[in-house]
């Protein structure tokens, strides 16, 4: 009994991850910008599918991953300053309907010149199962928990305690107010997709091993990553960990013992039960406007 | 308005008549509705590949009844509704003779309804049982349907001693038809389904269900039923939990791919598939052996990839329209589909196939080779 839902539980725990990575580049765009970028999911599959497709190619693993980031990190840059930047003083709404127009585009792109068939990448240490209490674990799913932590504790030093990043706080509280103060808004905002589109590469090669990856990967990492995100009060590193975990362990729980056929449904009883009662998600701040 | 559409009609009808052997050269039109892109992309794509390939073939040796053959191809990017539109259109617009295709079940459902009422005949490359059952008078089908899967997996288990199962199917449309299908066949093999799980076909992890099926009294199987990646994520799970029941998987995932993207987990797999699968491994004497080899061989030239059973069928298709054709000796739609039922011991391949009034896929469990993964290779069960 216990090892059973002890397996429940670790399952939950292994995909909640994959949807905390997603749920974390949701969270930077958003810091910088208040836009939601639907093209993240895109980022990740771009991720994956290149350091597949690099792999494939003959590279060796480490340096398909690096020239991977790098080409995601060149393409979120590249969506800004196309798309994002022209639309210039567009509305919030208008650049979240950019950001679909742009996952779109990216989508596109990888399924003529990357194909439509599925891949996987070798695991990065063995596949041999890890053993505790009757339950298996893989050794990868080691390497996104122990990732998603480190990412987030880097996130909060950025934010916290470099200069940087609390000019990206600000230009996201008030864009005006921060280029009087001498920030470069411009650039913050290019930095803040080259940033969430390396977060998301980084995301997207971990998971490749356990969940395979394939041109439209992202449409669901995209959806999942957003309702974890919302879970957790967008914005916050934490919650958005904290959303992704709760979601994971949630769906494994309902197929495990409710049934299987209500697994993907538990996301959205879940958002609308969290949003009814917690309207900030469970870590967001109440927002205040001072006059 | 009117009075100028008959005196055109009038027109085309003497000139037809009048220029008989012109019209004679006119190319006969094949219509082709497939899911080259969106996620049904992996079946989709190996079909039209294979029309265009076979198509330009068998112009380059002449045509058929001396004409040429014209594809006229949409792609429904994976979308049942804009199936359905491109039909309308390639019978009203397009004017096609015969049309191959639906990738889907789905697909060739919201096509059924449109070709029976224009009357031109219909070959579809989607597995789900309902398309030919009960028959339609202009649909037919190649591949091997849902329930011949399940009866397949059932008679090599109950050589097995097998008589409890956990079933784990996808929530697809090809995953709930065979899923559907098990549940209707398995009495009369004397099997019991004592676990009855579902997963996403986007699903990254499925030991919560697994871990359910493994501890339901006295299972001695699983049956998985899915297409694509998803059956690969069972695989790998299965391998992660250390589960030693027997493992069975439907047709849908008779790919390389399948083995591939499973590793050394597959080890042990068995499942259903067409011949073609292992094509470099049927005896000289099989019927079937010349025509796998020739398909095979004609497919890696031209695309430079391997071949997959999903294009087998559309060349089961292609195939039984032409042969019906010459039978019928012109393109008239009625003569054309009585042609197509009366199909005998046409070697294709996914079977030898016998159509009759009631049987419009015409193929026997016997055209099925049920497969075990050993080391790595498909190796056939004797």
């Amino acid at each position: 009994m216990l090892s059973q839902f002890l397996q429940f539980l670790l399952s939950g725990v292994t995909v909640g991850a994959t949807y905390a990575l997603a749920a974390i580049g949701f969270t930077l765009i958003y810091n910088a910008s208040g836009v939601i970028n639907f093209a993240q999911g895109e980022f990740m599959a771009l991720g994956g599918m290149a350091a597949v497709f690099l792999a494939n190619a003959g590279v060796p693993l480490p340096l398909a991953i690096v020239l991977a980031v790098t080409v995601a990190t060149a393409v979120g840059m590249l969506v800004e300053k196309l798309a994002i930047e022209p639309a210039g003083r567009a509305e919030v709404v208008t650049l979240i309907i950019i950001t679909i127009g742009a996952s779109l585009t990216i989508r596109g792109f990888m399924q003529v010149f990357l194909g439509k068939g599925s891949h996987a990448l070798p695991p990065f240490s063995g596949e041999a199962p890890i053993a505790i209490l009757g339950a298996t674990l893989l050794p990868q799913s080691l390497w996104v928990i122990g990732v998603t932590g480190a990412v987030v504790l880097m996130l909060s030093w950025f934010f916290g305690r470099t200069l940087t990043g609390k000019a990206m706080l600000a230009t996201s509280y008030n864009k005006l107010a921060a280029q009087l103060v001498g920030i470069n808004t411009r650039f913050i905002l290019l930095l803040s997709f080259g940033l969430a589109a390396a977060l998301g590469a980084v995301g997207g090669i971990l998971i490749a091993p356990v969940t395979y990856t394939s041109y439209d990967v992202g449409v669901m990492l995209g959806l999942k990553g957003f309702v974890a995100a919302t879970l957790g009060g967008l914005g916050s590193g934490a919650g958005a960990v904290a959303g992704g975990l709760v979601l994971g362990v949630a769906e494994a729980m309902t197929a495990g013992y409710i049934s299987s056929a209500y697994k993907d449904a538990t996301p959205f009883v879940l958002i609308l039960l969290i949003l009814f009662f917690l309207p900030q998600g469970l870590f967001g701040k109440k927002a205040t406007d001072r006059v | 308005m009117k009075m100028r559409t008959l005196i055109k009609a009038a027109l085309a009808a003497a000139t037809t008549l009048a220029l008989g052997v012109a019209a004679a050269a006119e190319p006969i039109r094949i219509g082709s509705v497939l899911s080259v892109t969106g996620p049904a992309a992996f079946l989709g794509d190996p079909q039209l590949k294979t029309l265009e390939l076979f198509v330009a073939k068998i112009n380059s040796e002449g045509g058929v009844l001396g004409r040429k053959l014209e594809l006229v191809h949409y792609d429904d990017g994976s979308e049942a509704a804009k199936a359905n539109g491109f039909t309308k259109r390639l019978i009203e617009n397009d004017k096609v003779d015969i049309i191959l295709g639906g990738t889907s079940t789905g697909a060739t459902m919201a096509m059924a309804a449109l070709v029976e009422k224009a009357e031109v005949p219909f070959i579809s490359f989607a597995g789900a049982v309902v398309i030919v059952e009960p028959t339609k008078k202009w649909m037919f089908k190649t591949p091997h349907t849902d329930r011949m899967a399940a009866e397949k997996v059932f008679d090599d288990m109950k050589k097995r001693g097998i008589s409890r199962i956990g079933l784990l199917s996808e929530t697809s449309g090809f995953g709930q038809s065979g899923r559907k299908e098990t549940q209707a066949v398995a009495a009369k093999f004397g099997i019991t389904l004592v676990a009855d799980e579902t997963y996403g076909p986007r699903d990254t992890d499925v030991t919560a269900q697994l871990t359910k099926i493994k501890n339901a009294p006295g299972v001695q199987a699983v049956f998985v039923f899915g297409l694509g990646q998803g059956p690969a994520v069972v695989t790998k799970n299965y391998a992660q939990l250390g589960m030693n029941l027997p493992h069975y998987e439907s047709h849908g995932v008779a790919s390389d791919e399948y083995k591939r993207l499973s590793g050394p987990a597959a080890n042990g797999v068995r499942l259903p598939s067409p011949a073609l699968l292992i094509a470099d491994q049927l005896a000289a004497t099989d019927p079937q052996q010349k025509i796998v080899a020739a398909y095979t061989k004609a497919y890696a030239l031209r695309w430079k990839e391997q071949p997959s059973t999903f294009g087998g069928y559309a060349y089961d298709g292609l195939m039984i329209a032409v042969d019906a054709i010459q039978r019928a000796g012109s393109t008239d739609k009625g003569k054309v589909r009585d042609a197509i039922e009366q199909t005998k011991g046409l070697v294709g391949t996914s079977g030898v196939f016998s159509m009759t009034p009631t049987d419009h896929m015409g193929l026997s469990l016997a055209a099925f080779r049920m497969l075990e993964v050993k080391d790595g290779q498909w190796a056939v069960v004797k």
